[in-house]
């Protein structure tokens, strides 16, 4: 079995309103050196088999498809060594 | 002239679809199941508001593969009407069917409103009945209603004439603090390029009689009908 770990993030330029409600949170705690929080998703995924690199390949088929939106988000996907 | 309305899981503006055609409009409509492997017999479709799929992973990016939606895709690509309300255009952004994605508001709150646009393309399948920049008001019920995309799309929509409803003031007036959500250019709906699709956060189905107070919405079905019927559907 594979594991695998995706990050999706908002692309550069769409409006987070979350990350700045964050952001604003963080200022009234005290920690102004917050300039900027962009809030993204983390997915953990298992993988039957044993191929990394055919692994690798449909996973990022399926981030395209479905686990991000092309249209406002990117995707890095990582595969957790030795697990 | 037969109306379908899709249902998903979590959809829950159906029921107001059926109503307005069978029972103010007065044309036959009936669900289709998104399990349904075929669609017979329909010459418009509706995908209705809601939260299909509890708006897991993003608002319609689950619904979108539903068994039904390759019929559905298919229905479009061959020029069939297909009007997505709410989580319906949230489907056909994530179904590639229209441009861009909704966001979530840029308030981050869940508006339930009604408020006023501009007609601002008179001439499609689906407005035809209304004027040009004709003012109306529909009500608004929605996290995530901030249309987005970039620039070259949006360019594309405007100049392709793309972009049917657009929030404004009582004035008419496209202004800032009349755009409830933070979509771009204050769109509030747009159609593909053939005009066969139409995507739109406000919900005509929730005033299309005069009894609900409002009917301002009636006349989008009103002009899929006299599309139909001058198509000889």
């Amino acid at each position: 079995m594979i594991k695998a770990r995706i990050y999706v993030t908002l692309k550069p330029g769409v409006l987070d309103p979350q990350g700045d409600a964050v952001r604003k949170s963080a200022h009234v705690l005290g920690y102004r050196q917050v300039e900027d929080i962009r809030i993204g998703k983390f997915i953990e995924l298992n993988w039957e088999g044993d191929d990394p690199a055919a692994a690798l390949e449909h996973i990022a088929k399926l981030s395209d498809q479905l686990l991000a939106n092309p249209v406002i988000e990117d995707y890095r996907v990582e595969l957790v060594e030795g697990a | 002239m037969k109306f379908g309305v899709a249902v998903f899981p979590g959809s829950n503006c159906d029921a107001d679809c059926l109503y307005a055609i069978r029972d103010v409009l007065g044309r036959p409509a009936e669900y289709v199941w998104h399990r349904e492997p075929k669609l017979k017999g329909f010459d418009a479709l509706i995908l209705p508001g809601g939260f299909s799929y509890g708006d897991y992973l993003r608002c319609g990016a689950i619904a979108r593969f539903s068994p039904i939606m390759d019929e559905i895709i298919s229905f479009a690509e061959r020029g069939g009407l297909l009007l997505g309300i709410c989580n319906g255009f949230q489907i056909l952004t994530e179904a590639g069917l229209l441009p861009g994605a909704l966001l979530r508001n840029r308030s981050l709150k869940f508006i339930c409103e009604t408020v006023t646009m501009q007609v601002s393309n008179a001439d499609t399948a689906f407005t035809r009945l209304y004027g040009q920049d004709e003012l109306i008001r529909l009500p608004i019920a929605h996290g995530e209603g901030n249309y987005f995309c970039d620039d070259a799309t949006l360019k594309d929509l405007t100049d392709n004439k793309q972009i049917v409803f657009t929030y404004c003031d009582e004035a008419g007036a496209v202004t800032d603090a009349a755009n409830p959500n933070g979509a771009r250019l204050n769109i509030a709906g747009i159609c593909n390029k053939r005009g066969n699709v139409l995507g739109m956060m406000p919900h005509p189905e929730r005033a299309s009689e005069a009894l609900l107070g409002n009917e301002d919405g009636y006349r989008i079905f009103a002009s899929m009908l006299q599309t139909l019927k001058e198509v000889g559907a």
